[in-house]
């Protein structure tokens, strides 16, 4: 180890600065205790970047670690850039997803912009090549002017980044609630291509290898980013804006197109994002995982200004820049390439020997860690757990008690209310802003149960979608967390797709109090029993703790991001009715549930009761039965019942494509010893909704596999309109009146009340 | 017959055009790199889609001083077809290869979407494979498509049948209902004077193969084999 003494300037160490970089009086004891002395004002910076909760996971590692993370499609599971699973064919597909929600919270444009590029990056830098983007999106209410802005201005800076380099956006979903009023989320998931053989690890290696700083210069913006992510937002948040960063999708694909040559060259070793907590976390986790020690020059990084501290360019998270382990004597090879991108790539360390982390700045030593104290030192906590009095009481109350509104006499209005619910409402006027066709192998894009992919010199395609119900988290955590997984698998099961891995989001409050921390490890134990259950592994993710504002906590939100394979293109399978005569078959069983549903919530405005019961043995079977009939050939259609129940999913079936619109005619006498409200609206688990020329085989599959199946009703002509039979009653409403309702909602609100003011007022950064 | 498809820093259908010209019509794609001046013998050179120098000052606006962009000039002064799609229709009318220029949307919104357009031409190098009143659906993706020019130079496109698309219902009517940019006129893609460069918004090489939803803009591919000789 090497002396190392504080910089001519820098402030003294106090216990106040100390609190300023969030980190309690134990962790800064713990850090003197690392180094058997204090920390210069560089060093402090740098633990504070990489021990806050956004980089460490250190509320939540234990946690995670029960997940099942093995199988054998996957190749490279948590703890890189992004999780790895063979398709077969020797393609393989890397994908991620993560949080960008307090940024976008403070400056939607920016925040949602800058969460597509890193995870982008995070991508890339496997050697993949991106094909699709989801996202996972929520918002408070519509009434409420500013939320119509963090809607408009989140999907804008989406599409702005993703249109630009050339990635389509295909899947997603957006749900609107007030739990969400003040802290929106925004996770967005990348997918990428590979062939197996080109897939690159960020593991630092090689001990005289240079390390260069690639891509964009480091500026002051984003500095302490990632720990303002690892906050509350409070009133004082909207004055941290200066701490998002400012996203620049040309550079980005400049960047990916460099980096892909560059992997693709043969000069490099390693290469990573310079994401959250920038130059420090990348060098400092590239070294952890390599088990070498790093040296570092901040002398030698290229910057925007002059006189930036060491400090001030180990945090920067200046957007757009990555680093690269290459090989020696091959620097300048790696320079043409960044070269000819109009890129710039500048050494600025190498690997060593000497198991330490160090920083300098020209010759002075101004941060010196041993060994990867900096990454395994870290601090990890088991807080307490305790499930919130809040939560117990909203479970417990009898919803099937709620007394019915007069006007719902007519179960057609009520109909109608939830189509028109923004949640459950169209979602085009946000999807076509994103361009969801180029790269032209989206075969079904966005409104679908899941997006499908071709896989180009293969039969094959893959199916993605990120789904969460964050109102069942709330009411029951651990029947929450499973339903996550079931749902999505459900939806990729829809297009003929055999789920095959997972990647999560998991969106938390503030996890040392102990209602959150029990969401977080219940919701955590019911991904974990349905991942097991669907043989689904865990590849990676994020947790993003500390959602919260003043009003409370966000719905715990754990966003499942599902991947399928499709063996043969024959086998895609669309939602919507394809030809009138077919006969319309439910999969699975209606039940007398109505807790947590999207109903109690619009009609009513309640939230409560259970939420429904998720039994995974009847989600394995049913997916099992689906993909059997697919592949026979016997499903013309398959639709995913969920938000709203069967008569939205009926709904939806006849009207979501308008190219493509039918009547049907449907009789659910079978289950009239249920109340009718569950029975139209309920959301029992486990359903799908098939139309098929063949229903008798459709019968004999699913009863060869255990899962109950009825024939409810039949496809008819557009004009007829659709006709449901329940509990004595008939509802009855024309297919365009449906479709109106379903489709104008969210233009209506977005496209009357004012809110672009605000917009173009951020767009100008653009520039 | 050899297609060449000029990749500016910021195009991102270039490999979508490429697709289109090897996988569809089976004819030799070859990239041309921007700061090159070589087109590689290249018969069809493709102006890609995407956000050259990412749509910065305006769209087309830098990359119509890319150096390849001298040799594309000089290609179609001498008469050789050009297509220009999305993007690269904003570089050709910039770099005068076309008349007019394209606006941001009227919606002041990106639009993705499968559109209707009419065949308003059908005996260009481009479009006579289709005929005159054809409906084609063809995917659009743009934030700046809305076509604009002097009055007289509409005229004189409408006149001299220039127009190659308009945007239309799935019935052939052409109203503000479906004119999805707000371009004058509803006009989608227009021909130069001498018949041998066509701009087009909406993407043709999105739409090649029956697996993404549409083949209906296989036509100005297949118009081009049989139009020109290699």
């Amino acid at each position: 180890m090497s002396e190392v003494l504080p910089r001519p300037g820098d402030p003294e160490i106090t216990a106040a600065l100390v609190r300023e970089h969030g980190l309690t009086e134990s962790e800064f004891e713990r850090i003197c205790n690392m180094l058997g002395r204090t920390p210069t004002f560089t060093e402090l910076g740098i633990v504070s970047a990489l021990w806050n909760e956004h980089c460490s996971y250190k509320h939540s590692r234990n946690t995670l670690r029960t997940l099942p993370t093995e199988g054998a499609a996957v190749i490279q599971g948590p703890g890189e850039n992004a999780g790895v699973v063979a398709i077969g064919d020797g393609v393989a597909i890397a994908f991620k997803i993560e949080s960008h929600n307090h940024p976008s919270a403070i400056e939607p444009y920016q925040g949602a912009a800058t969460g597509v590029g890193g995870i982008l990056r995070d991508v890339f830098t496997m050697g993949a090549r991106p094909i699709a983007m989801l996202n996972s999106l929520r918002f408070g209410s519509l009434d409420s002017a500013r939320n119509r802005y963090l809607f408009a201005g989140v999907v804008k800076g989406i599409g702005d980044y993703g249109n630009s380099v050339g990635v389509p956006t295909v899947a997603g979903e957006i749900v609107f609630d007030s739990a969400y009023d003040g802290n929106p989320l925004v996770n967005a998931m990348c997918v990428g291509m590979l062939r197996e053989d080109e897939l690159i690890r960020a593991k630092a290696e090689g001990v005289g290898n240079p390390i260069l700083c690639v891509g964009a210069r480091t500026g002051r913006d984003g500095i302490h980013g990632a720990s303002f992510a690892s906050e509350d937002l409070s009133e004082a948040s909207e004055a941290k804006r200066p701490r998002v960063q400012v996203g620049d999708p040309f550079t980005e694909k400049l960047l990916l197109e460099a980096s892909l040559e560059l992997i693709r060259s043969g000069h490099i070793v390693a290469i990573q994002d310079m994401g959250a907590a920038g130059l420090t976390s990348s060098s400092a986790e590239m070294a952890a995982r390599g088990d070498v020690g790093v040296t570092i020059d901040t002398s030698r990084v290229p910057v925007r200004e002059a006189g930036m501290t060491p400090y001030e360019i180990l945090l920067s998270e200046s957007q757009e820049r990555m680093l690269v382990v290459a090989l020696e004597g091959h620097e300048q090879q790696v320079r043409e390439i960044l070269f000819k991108w109009d890129l710039t790539a500048e050494v600025i360390g190498k690997v060593i020997q000497e198991p330490v982390y160090r920083v300098t700045e020209g010759d002075r030593i101004v941060a010196e860690f041993p060994g990867s104290a900096l990454v395994t030192e870290c601090p990890r906590y088991d807080v307490p757990a305790e499930e919130g009095r809040e939560a117990i009481a909203r479970r417990s109350i009898d919803v099937a008690a709620t007394k019915e509104l007069a006007a719902e006499s007519d179960p057609t209005w009520t109909l109608l209310q939830l189509l028109a619910a923004p949640t459950i409402a169209s979602k085009r006027w946000a999807y076509q802003q994103y361009d969801s066709t180029v790269r032209t192998n989206t075969v079904i894009g966005p409104g679908g149960d899941a997006a499908v992919l071709r896989v180009r010199g293969t039969d094959r395609a893959i199916a993605l979608k990120t789904d969460c119900n964050g109102r069942y988290v709330t009411l029951d955590p651990r029947v929450g967390g499973r339903i996550a997984v079931v749902e999505s698998a459900r939806n990729v099961a829809c297009t003929g797709a055999r789920p095959l891995a997972i990647t999560n989001c998991l969106n938390f409050g503030n996890p040392t109090r102990p209602e959150i921390f029990f969401q977080f490890k219940e919701a955590v134990a019911g991904i974990r029993e349905a991942c097991i259950a669907l043989d689904t592994p865990v590849t990676g993710g994020n947790v993003s703790f500390y959602n919260e504002s003043p009003t409370g906590s966000v719905h715990p939100t754990p966003v499942i991001g599902m991947l399928g394979v499709i063996d043969s293109l024959e086998h895609i399978t669309r939602s919507t009715f394809r030809n009138a005569g077919d006969v319309i078959v439910l999969l699975g069983d209606c039940t007398d549930e109505i807790g947590g549903s999207e109903y109690l919530a619009t009609i009513h405005g309640a939230i409560g009761g259970a939420p429904p019961a998720c039994d995974l043995d009847h989600e394995r079977d049913l997916i099992a039965t689906l993909l059997e009939a697919i592949r026979a050939g016997v499903v013309a259609s398959a639709h995913d019942c969920s938000d709203g129940g069967l008569a939205i999913a009926v709904a939806e079936c006849i009207m979501a494509d308008p190219g493509k619109m039918f009547g049907a005619d449907i009789d659910l006498g079978a289950w009239d010893s249920l109340s009718l409200r569950a029975v139209l609206f309920g959301e029992a688990q486990g359903r799908v909704v098939i139309s098929s020329g063949e229903a008798d085989r459709v019968l004999e599959i699913a009863a060869r596999n255990g899962v109950p199946a009825r024939v409810i009703g039949t496809v008819t002509e557009l004009a007829e309109g659709l006709t449901i039979r329940a509990g004595g009653r008939v509802l009855k409403i024309g297919t365009e009146q449906a479709a109106a309702a379903y489709h104008e909602a969210i233009p209506r609100i977005m496209d009357a009340a004012p809110q672009s003011a605000a917009i173009e007022e951020t767009e100008g950064v653009k520039v | 017959m050899k297609f060449g498809v000029v990749t500016f820093p910021g195009s991102n259908g270039d490999y979508d055009a490429c697709h289109a010209a090897a996988d569809a019509i089976g004819r030799e794609c070859v990239y041309l790199w921007h700061k090159d001046h070589d087109l590689k013998g290249c018969d069809v050179i493709v102006l890609p889609g995407g956000f050259s120098y990412g749509d910065y000052l305006r769209p087309g606006a830098i990359a119509r001083f890319s150096p390849i962009m001298n040799e594309v000039v000089v290609h179609a002064k001498r008469g050789a077809p050009v297509l220009a799609i999305c993007n690269g229709f904003q570089v050709a009318c910039e770099a005068g290869l076309l008349p007019g220029a394209l606006l941001r949307n009227a919606s002041l919104r990106f639009v993705s979407r499968l559109v209707t357009m009419r065949v308003e031409n059908d005996s260009s190098m481009f479009t006579h494979e289709y005929y005159k009143g054809q409906i084609l659906s063809v995917p659009v993706a743009h934030g700046d498509g809305r076509y604009t020019a002097d009055p007289d130079v509409v005229a004189r496109l409408e006149g001299e049948g220039r127009v190659a698309f308009r945007y239309s219902s799935t019935g052939g009517d052409v109203s503000d209902e479906d004119n999805i940019n707000g371009s004058v006129n509803g006009i989608a893609g227009i021909i130069n004077a001498a018949g041998n460069v066509l701009g087009m918004m909406p993407h043709p090489e999105r739409a090649v193969d029956p697996v993404i939803g549409s083949t209906d803009g296989l036509g100005v591919f297949h118009s081009l084999l049989d139009g020109v000789t290699a």
